[in-house]
């Protein structure tokens, strides 16, 4: 019998695993099992349509979304010294950074942009966990600095994505020293009495939770987001003994006082809109899928000047 | 001496054979053993020298961690009069790994805060060994807030291995006590000075020494992961952590290269745990002179270059 399970199984398995996943047309929801069509998981923002798993979306697929019509213009965001400790692990940072930016077709771990999301125009930054984990070293530290001085010049809200397993270990004490950088930025929001609202997305970990993600005027997160400082295992090997099921996840969090809200992605935009729009003193929004803004001839209503 | 790190070895050796040999002319006094006592210890200092001459970083980690290295206590009661501790976060608990309260440093009255590791099985317990939970960064922003009420400088001493991971330290919201409190150092109108003491263990640090001028003792580490959970990570082998430290550019001479740390403060040689008097003495002389400096400037203007100082952190490289 021995062939049966050392040939046939394997060969019966490997058919049907091959069947289930033809080119990137299909997409297996990690949470139930489910077969997603591609178009249909694209529409659904990466969301399972069966279990309303949220899956990872990119910077760019989110914005789309997000933007009215889908159109949103990036903010340049200063030049960093490349690898500026010339650290080496198993690999060369350098090299890691290549990959990265290969894989992903972006610069580094972040996406800084401008656009109108219900007629309300923001400053919106996403961390991309694809790259390098969604690290903050530099870059991400100067992005975020990039956006709070775009807001303040005018006098914008910024809404932040997170998405980072915390501080980038190729840049050492420099990815550190984003921790307080980012600060200054949300400090520079806060004097200009901006809006500054975080978004919290699976996973957001480590120096990133302990600096700018957790310091919004309002704090939201999409569902069963992984959010904390240390990381799990490191917690159990501390104190010898088994963490509570969904210890760290958006709804534990909510339930300990940590967040505002968590909120659905389909949902996300629309409540952005109705938060951002009172905070700033504007009317109403009008709801629902919007065309692109005209162009600056047709300006639409501005945030209030004067408070 | 109690405590050698594994690369004393040597030295240990030395130093025991110069104190069996007295011993032995204590004991039977025809002896005349002086001489030779005196060529050991004269090699034991040179050997002393020559190991602290030029420490690799993960060596600096080690004396960092040495358990005979003074510790924010001993800063504390050496250094200040009238310390009067104050405690508590008026929330939830008082946390011990974090000191802190009123105290003269000279004639000038301060806040002085710090991270204690404790210095035996008891006290490491109960300063649950230098790791701060929430309650303790929350202490701190209480006493940071009072001192800016008052113009009070703040002076604050880091000696950590990182905030503590825990289940409740997670639950009361570490990082949103972390990043509030790296946020209070940057909007105090008074000055801020920082000294790491001994180990600088990533954000748990930073949210005491985001500081207007920054010290280091001179065989001090400041980094944002140990080399032993960076070399798990990267090297995916704990025992990588030298080649870690040494990748990390963790110590105070290449973080005041990078611009992150304003001034290194000499140890005696062999370390502060060698000279415990001289290497606080050293502390002193140098939390003045920075004070007086400090002293001159306007509040806004110690906002406004703290913050400046670190928005221009990473303009400099370091040379490979």
């Amino acid at each position: 019998m021995n062939w049966i399970n050392n040939y046939v199984r394997p060969t019966i398995n490997s058919l049907f695993s091959r069947r289930e996943t033809p080119d990137n047309l299909w997409t297996k929801c990690p949470e139930c099992g489910t077969m997603l069509f591609h178009r249909e998981l694209k529409e659904n923002q990466q969301v399972c349509g069966e279990c309303g798993h949220h899956m990872l979306i990119t910077p760019r697929e989110r914005f789309e979304h997000l933007f009215d019509g889908g159109i949103f213009t990036e903010i340049e965001v200063p030049d960093v010294p490349l690898d500026p400790l010339t650290f080496k692990d198993q690999k060369k940072y350098p090299e890691r950074i290549k990959a990265a930016q290969k894989k992903t077709g972006e610069k580094d771990a972040i996406l800084v942009v401008e656009g109108e999301i219900g007629r309300t125009p923001i400053i919106a930054a996403a961390q991309d966990f694809s790259f390098m984990g969604g690290s903050m070293g530099m870059y991400v530290g100067n992005a975020i600095i990039a956006a709070a001085e775009r807001a303040v010049a005018t006098k914008r809200p910024f809404i932040l994505f997170s998405a980072a397993g915390g501080a980038r270990m190729q840049e050492g004490i420099l990815s550190l020293m984003q921790m307080p950088r980012t600060t200054v930025a949300v400090q520079m929001l806060r004097e200009a009495g901006l809006p500054y609202i975080v978004v919290l997305t699976h996973p957001t970990t480590g120096g990133v939770t302990a600096s700018y993600a957790m310091l919004g005027d309002v704090q939201i997160a999409e569902p069963n987001a992984l959010i904390g400082f240390a990381g799990a295992r490191v917690i159990e090997q501390t104190i010898g003994e088994k963490l509570p099921e969904g210890f760290q996840r958006s709804e534990y969090l909510l339930d300990h006082g940590m967040l505002d809200r968590v909120t659905h992605r389909k949902d996300m935009r629309d409540e952005l809109v109705t938060i951002v729009r009172m905070l700033m003193g504007m009317s109403p929004p009008v709801m629902g899928d919007l065309p692109a803004p005209k162009e600056a001839a047709e300006t639409p209503d501005q945030p209030a000047e004067e408070k | 001496m109690a405590n050698y790190l594994e690369f004393e070895k040597p030295l240990a050796e030395i130093e025991s054979k110069a104190e069996e040999l007295r011993a032995m002319g204590r004991a039977n006094e025809e002896m005349d053993i002086e001489e030779e006592a005196k060529a050991l210890d004269k090699k034991a200092a040179d050997l002393l020298k020559d190991l602290y001459k030029d420490l690799t970083p993960w060596r600096k980690c080690q004396v960092a961690r040495h358990p005979d290295r003074p510790h924010c206590k001993d800063y504390i009661e050496a250094l200040f009069t009238e310390y009067t501790p104050l405690a508590g976060d008026r929330n939830f608990a008082d946390d011990h790994a974090v000191m802190g309260g009123l105290a003269r440093l000279g004639d000038t009255p301060v806040m002085v805060i710090g991270l204690e590791k404790g210095f035996d099985t008891k006290t490491r317990i109960e300063r649950n060994f230098g790791m701060a939970r929430p309650e303790g960064y929350r202490k701190a922003i209480r006493l940071m807030e009072l001192a800016d009420k008052f113009g009070l400088p703040i002076i604050t001493l880091v000696d950590t291995p990182g905030a503590y991971p825990g289940k409740g330290a997670e639950e009361r919201g570490q990082s949103e006590a972390i990043a509030r409190s790296t946020e209070k150092c940057l909007q105090v109108k008074v000055p801020l000075i920082s000294v790491i003491i001994g180990e600088g263990g990533s954000g748990g640090a930073v949210a005491l020494a985001t500081a207007n001028r920054l010290l280091m003792l001179e065989h001090s580490v400041y980094s944002v992961i140990s080399p032993e959970g960076c070399a798990s990570i990267l090297w995916k082998d704990a025992e990588k952590m030298r080649e870690a430290a040494e990748a990390l550019r963790l110590t105070a001479q290449d973080l005041n290269q990078l611009g992150v740390v304003d001034v290194i403060v000499k140890e005696p040689v062999g370390g502060a745990q060698r000279d415990r008097t001289a290497a606080i003495e050293g502390v002193g002389k140098a939390l003045k002179a920075t004070l007086k400096e400090l002293a001159k400037k306007k509040p806004n203007a110690l906002v406004k270059d703290r913050r400046q100082k670190f928005l221009s952190i990473g303009s400099k490289g370091l040379a490979a």
